[in-house]
Order: C-alpha cells, then structure tokens, then sequence
C-alpha cells in the first residue's frame, strides 16, 4: 500500500506535472529549432513572441465569452486558437518582411540575425504589455479536472489523491497531434522536403530549384502556429503572464540545444530532458520518502535538492554540461 | 560638416541636452540642475557599462545578453566589501558556509579530474555520478547549517554576513573609502563569472555565447535575490557608505553654509548638488581612465590583432593567432567593465535591491547604447551610454507628451483615453525596440562610426 501510494505521489507532484511542462517546452523548443535549421539564427524575440500568441487568444476568448460561446468541458481558448495562430502569422510574417529579410538579401552574419531578433523581441515585449497590460491574466475555463484528487482518493482508497488537469490532458494530446503532424509533414510532403533538403544545405536546396523565399515563408507559418499553441498551453496550465514568457527564452534554448540544434527530434528529446531534470529537482521528496523508507531512515527536512527559484539554475547546468562535452547535442544537431 | 568635426558636434549637442534639462523648464525639461545631474551621473555609469560591452562587441564581435548579471555582482561586490561585518555572523556559520563552499569546489575539481583520468565508459559513469552526489550531500548539509545560523542573526536588520568594513555597525559611514575600494572588486567578481562561461561557450557557434550569458545572468540574480546570508535578499541593503559627503554633513558644516550663502544659492539644494556633482567628477575620472586605456588598446598591437581576428577569423588562425583565447581574454576583460560599472551604480543608488534588476533594463538598454553611438568606436559607445540614457528617462515624458497630443480630440473619461494615457509606461520598450531596429538597418555603423 505504502508502495502504491509512493507511486501516486510521485506521479501526481512529479511525472504529470513535468510531462506537461515537457510538452510546452518542446512544441516551444520545435519552434526555436525549426527557425535555426532554415534561417539558421537562435530567435530571442521567441519568448514574448508566445506571449504575443497567447494574448491574440486570449482576446478573442473574451470574446467569445462575453457572446457565450463555449465548448465546456473543453476551455473555450481552444476554440479561439486558430485566431490566435492566424494573428501571429501575420505578425511574424511582417517581421520577417520588415526586418530580417532584408538581413537574408546581403546576407547578414548570425551574430546580426540575433540582434535583430532582440530588437523585434524588445517591441513583441511593449505590444503586449501595451495591449494586455504586465499583470497575470487568467482565461482559462470548463472543466478544471479531469481526475479530482478527492474522487481518486474515494475510488481508490489510497492516502493520496491524484489530480488530473484538464490543461495537462490538452497539453500532452495536442503536444502528440503537433508532433505526428510536423513529421509528416516535413518526411511526406513536398514543401516539407524542401524545408528539410533547405536545411541541410542552402546551396544545393537552391540549384535544384527550390524557392527559398517560399520555404523562409512556410517556416514562419509553421512557427507561429507552434509559438502560439505553446504559449495558449502553457497560459492555460499556469498562468498568462507576460515577463514569465521572457524567462521561458532560457529552459527553450537549452530544450533545443539539448537535444540539438536544428533537430527537431532532438527538441523533443530536449523539451522533456530539461523538463524533468527541473521538476526533480526542485521537488521536495519527502512526501515519496515517508512512504518508501523504514521510518528511522525517513528525512527531517523537506529532502529538496534546490529550491524552486533555481529552476533556471537547472537548465543552465544542463546546458553548460551539454556544450562542454557534446556541443552538438544527443542528437545530432548542427551545432558548432 | 567635416567627419573630424562630428565627434565635438555630437558631444557638444549632448552638453546641451544637459544644460537644458538643468536651466529651462520648456516641453519634457525639468529646469532642475538636481534632476539634470542625477541624470548625468547614471548616463556616466551606463556610458561605463557601454564601454565594456563595446569591447567585448566592437572589437571582438562576442555577443553578451548577460550584462545584468555582471552588474548584480558588482552590486553584490559592494555589500561585500563596504559593509561592516555583522557580529557574530561569522563564528554563528559564516566559516561553516565559506568551508561548505570550498567543498563543493572541491568537488567540482575532483569530479573535473575524475572525468579526465578514468577511461570513457560505464565506470566513469557511475564513479562521476557518486561523486557529486557525495559531495553535493555534504555540501548541502555544511552549508544549510551555516545559512541557519547567519540568517537567525537579527533578521529584522541584517541577517547576512555583512562585508569588510573595519568601522563596525555604527560607524561604518565614515570608513566612506571602501566603497571605493568595492568598485574594483566588483569588477573582479564579474569576471570571474564571465571566465566560467567563457571557458564553456567560447570556441562554439557565436549563438552560444549569447544563450550562456542568458542564463548566467538569470542565475546570478536568483543568488542575489534568494540567498539571504549573502545580501539579505529581496529584503535589499540600504544605507551603503559613501565615498562623498552626506548632505546633512554639508549643511551642518559653516564653512559650507558660508559659501553656499556667498553664491546666493539655498543651503538644502546646494548640498545636494553639491553631492551629485561629486559622484559625477568621480565617475568622470573613471569614465576618462578607462576610455584612455581602452583608446590605447585600440590602438596597440593587441587592438590590431583584435579587429584582425573580429573581421576575419580564419585568416587570423592561420597566422598564429589563438582566437578562442583572445575572445575569452576580450570577455573577460568587458565584463570586469561592466562589474565595475555596477559596483558605481550601487554606491550611487547607496542600496542594493535585486528586485531592480531587470533584463531589459540592464542588458538591452546597453545594447542599443552600443549600437546607436558606434560599435567600435569608444567615444560613439561612450556618447550612445549618455544621449540613450538621458532618452531612457525622457521616453516617458515624451510619451506622455505624445498621448496628450494624440488624446486630444477625445472626449474626457473615454475608456480608451485612459487606457492610451495609463500605457505611456510601456513606450519605453517599444521604442527602444524601434530604435535599436531602426539604427541596426539603416545605420549599422552607428552616430560615431568606427574608423
């Protein structure tokens, strides 16, 4: 019994919760990835370009509220994504055009892309806090659980309960649609192969006629869409706030270098690395000691290895460990 | 306008801004010498901070996003240094936690050694993995122990270990001096942090450099906000010492009442000119010495190779040139810059808040410094630090100035009126974001080019 109830701490403070934050990170960390491999630059403007996702979603949730649309249990920001995603394109494809094509034209060092993005990023950061304003904003709604804790403690009959979100559901669902679609997009049709051969190499991708610019414009297309649902994600199983979308530029990287830059197997790979490295750590184990261990053994303190203001600590050690050792990720990436 | 001519012009416009901002109160003027100096004080010390980053860009190309961080250890640096010691924080766990601290880097170099002896493989592995899990236990446990002790020290007031301040806790303020001597130290400790990354993302894509210096500087930060027995934390240190005088000092001096009495000037306001103006000769000693030091380079072998390296890395290599060590020598050398610079800004402030610190703030800011005055250039860097930041302060004003203008058709009490009104705040990144655009597209080399 102690055993099962050890399992079901665990699962409830630890496994469902990193699995969740792992999906964000890598569809975000997908985004950052896929935008290395054809514009072969890392996008600082990435973070608050989610926040920027999330509020065109979160507006038209409103929206939609205040009309009384609603697709409960379901949160009603599901229905308002594709706008969301519309909203963005739209808005990465003016930047692209405003800014970093004319980078592409003379072809601009990296260095200069990345500068570039912090200048779109710094503007993405005022629109939002313009709009939407700097504090938390909650549009979640519909059914808040999937599994109560109470209800599982009652079926069960276990010491510990068991939460279920509905978030977390909608995360790991669509972070499975999201994946299986891009792989087949990019392995099974034509402007995805031509997205990849651009990849891996300019040249040769443009002497066999591919059109670069159209590639360049699929990316961003893609890119929003990942941005957005990243961000919509990650607002509904927290909460929307616009810095909290600034900070998450960090574990995003380190998601995708983890795993290899310019890889999208690798983000993934990356996104849940770096996931469940941070939940481990940060969390307090004596919940699952108390049940696993005789009590003499049993720990006087909370049994946390860092607090949980040092979570970015942890993917910055991870991503220190990374480049010191293999610079081009598990998976081979394009790094160096 | 001859191109000799344009440095004095542009630096004479930016004199005038100041004397402006000091004498008339017309459009986003304040007509006070006091704000015009404040401002004047924190322009030199951004200028300071746009040195440093010019160095590690404009003569080597590194991209560092992690300028806050180095500047939150300069901040540090000063509670460390001019502080008094807190009695009994270090019999109560200060040792313990130093001796904790030695453990962990003990444990560090023997797991580093570890690495490089044992042959790759599944040994390696799981000797490496007990290692630092034994010595990460140990040092958790040592350390854990000393924080509870400091930091049971009168939390209301201190808490910390306190720095090195042989005046004591109440008469530290007139041991004003070792402010000065934090300034250094700051420097020191940014690069420290600024070698450790370095070594690591040196020598990769230039990508690297930027997402390391990221995460540093998140990092640093969350020590200085949360570790209480370093600098009381979120909880701040006020009451720094300084190394100019304290108003209430003036005033209470006759000989200083005379004189202010003697020029017509009012004895409050003169003290507090008075005191600003000495942070700004201060700082402007210190702006001209690093200025002059960082021309000379410019200018020696060593700046040559530098550039060299910077516009042509392969063929730099080719000649003998360890570019990877230069760049971390260059980084180095940039963030020690910008730890002196925060070390200044913190003495100025006379308090340490980590809350304060924020990203946009403290490395984006500097960053489009370094852009609009001239990257490579050292007086473009320097005039960039004063002319943004005195626009830094100015956006709001103008801002406001601007919904005004905008607003003006509107009726009163409409809901959008006040919303245009209430985020006048926030023009400030926005326009930032234009500028740096804006200047990296259409003026690459910036106001002061590189010759």
């Amino acid at each position: 019994m102690d055993f099962l109830n050890a399992i079901v701490a665990l699962s409830n403070f630890v496994l469902i919760p990193a699995i969740a934050y792992g999906s964000q990170l890598a569809i975000g960390a997908l985004g950052v990835t896929m935008i290395y491999g054809i514009l072969r630059f890392s996008n600082f403007a990435h973070g608050d370009s989610m926040a920027f996702g999330a509020m065109i979603t979160i507006f038209v949730t409103w929206w939609f509220q205040s009309m009384g649309v609603s697709i409960s249990p379901l949160p009603t920001a599901l229905l308002a994504l594709p706008f969301g995603i519309l909203g963005t394109a739209l808005m990465v494809l003016a930047t692209d055009r405003m800014v970093y094509r004319f980078y592409r034209q003379v072809k601009a060092k990296p260095i200069v892309f990345v500068m570039a993005s912090l200048g779109v990023m710094f503007i993405m950061n005022g629109v939002v806090r313009f709009l939407i304003g700097p504090g938390e904003q909650r549009f979640a709604d519909g059914a808040r659980f999937i599994i109560k804790a109470r209800d599982f403690k009652e079926m069960t009959g276990l010491r510990e309960g068991l939460a279920f979100k509905t978030s977390q559901g909608i995360t790991v669902i669509t972070a499975i649609l999201i994946v299986a679609f891009l792989f087949w997009f990019l392995n099974k049709t034509r402007t995805g192969k031509s997205m990849r051969a651009f990849s891996d190499n300019e040249d040769l991708a443009l002497l066999s006629g591919i059109n670069p610019e159209r590639v360049v414009m699929v990316t961003w297309i893609i890119v929003a869409s990942l941005i957005t649902i990243a961000g919509v994600l990650y607002g509904l199983d927290k909460s929307f706030k616009p810095f909290t979308y600034f900070q998450l530029l960090l574990p995003i990287f380190a998601s995708a270098i983890v795993g290899g830059l310019g890889n999208p197997l690798g983000a993934i790979a990356g996104g849940f690395v770096i996931a469940f490295s941070e939940v481990t750590i940060t969390y307090a184990w004596k919940k699952v000691a108390v049940y696993l261990l005789p009590e003499a053994l049993e720990p006087s303190g909370l049994a946390q290895l860092l607090s949980t203001d040092y979570k970015f600590a942890v993917s910055f050690v991870i991503l220190i460990v990374v480049l010191l050792i293999k610079p081009t990720g598990l998976f081979k990436g394009q790094s160096v | 306008m001859t191109k000799d001519m344009r440095t004095p012009i542009l630096f004479a416009v930016m004199a005038l801004l100041f004397i402006l901002e000091g004498t008339t109160s017309f459009w986003v003027f304040s007509g006070s010498w006091n704000t015009s100096l404040a401002i004047l004080n924190m322009a030199l010390i951004s200028a300071i901070m746009a040195l440093g980053v010019n160095l590690q860009w404009g003569y080597a190309g590194l991209f560092n996003v992690g300028i806050m961080g180095f500047v939150a250890l300069g901040g540090l640096a000063t509670v460390l240094i001019s502080m008094p010691a807190t009695p009994g924080a270090w019999t109560g766990g200060g040792f313990q936690i130093v001796f904790s601290l030695l453990l962990g880097a003990g444990t560090v170099a023997a797991a580093i050694s570890l690495f490089k002896r044992m042959a790759p493989g599944r040994n390696r592995g799981i000797a490496l993995f007990a290692l630092l899990a034994i010595g990460f236990f140990l040092f958790r446990y040592v350390f854990d122990g000393g924080v509870e002790g400091v930091e049971a020290i009168n939390p209301a007031s201190t808490g910390n270990i306190g720095g090195l301040n042989p005046g004591g806790p109440d008469g530290y303020k007139d041991h004003g001096y070792m402010a000065l001597i934090a300034w250094p130290v700051g420097g020191l400790l940014a690069a420290g942090a600024a070698w450790i990354v370095g070594k690591t993302a040196l020598g990769l894509r230039s990508d690297y450099l930027a997402i390391a210096t990221l995460g540093i500087a998140e990092i640093v930060l969350a020590v200085v906000k949360n570790e209480d027995w370093l600098a009381r934390g979120v909880k701040n240190v006020i009451g720094l010492p300084r190394p100019v005088p304290y108003e209430v000092d003036l005033q209470n001096s006759a000989e200083f009442v005379a004189k202010a009495e003697s020029w017509g000037a009012d004895v409050t306001t003169a003290s507090t000119i008075a005191v600003k103006l000495s942070y700004g000769l201060l700082f402007t000693a210190v702006l001209l010495v690093l200025l002059v030091l960082a021309q000379l380079s410019l200018k020696s072998p060593w700046g040559r190779m530098m550039r060299a390296i910077r516009d042509n890395e392969v063929a730099a290599q080719a000649m003998g040139k360890n570019v990877t060590k230069r760049h971390l020598q260059i980084f180095v050398l940039g963030s020690a810059i910008c730890g002196l610079a925060g070390a200044m800004m913190t003495t100025l402030d006379g308090q340490l808040t980590p809350g304060s610190y924020q990203p946009l703030r403290f490395t984006f800011l500097i960053w489009v410094m370094v852009i609009v005055g001239g990257s490579g250039n050292n007086f473009g860097s320097v005039l960039g630090g004063l002319l943004i930041w005195f626009f830094w302060i100015k956006v709001e004003p103008i801002g406001n100035w601007l919904m005004q203008v905008v607003t003006f058709g509107m009726e009163d009490g409409s809901s959008l009126k006040a919303h245009l009104l209430n985020s006048a705040a926030h023009m400030r990144l926005f326009s930032m974001g234009i500028v740096l655009l804006l200047v990296l597209r259409f003026s690459p080399r910036g106001l002061i080019p590189e010759k």
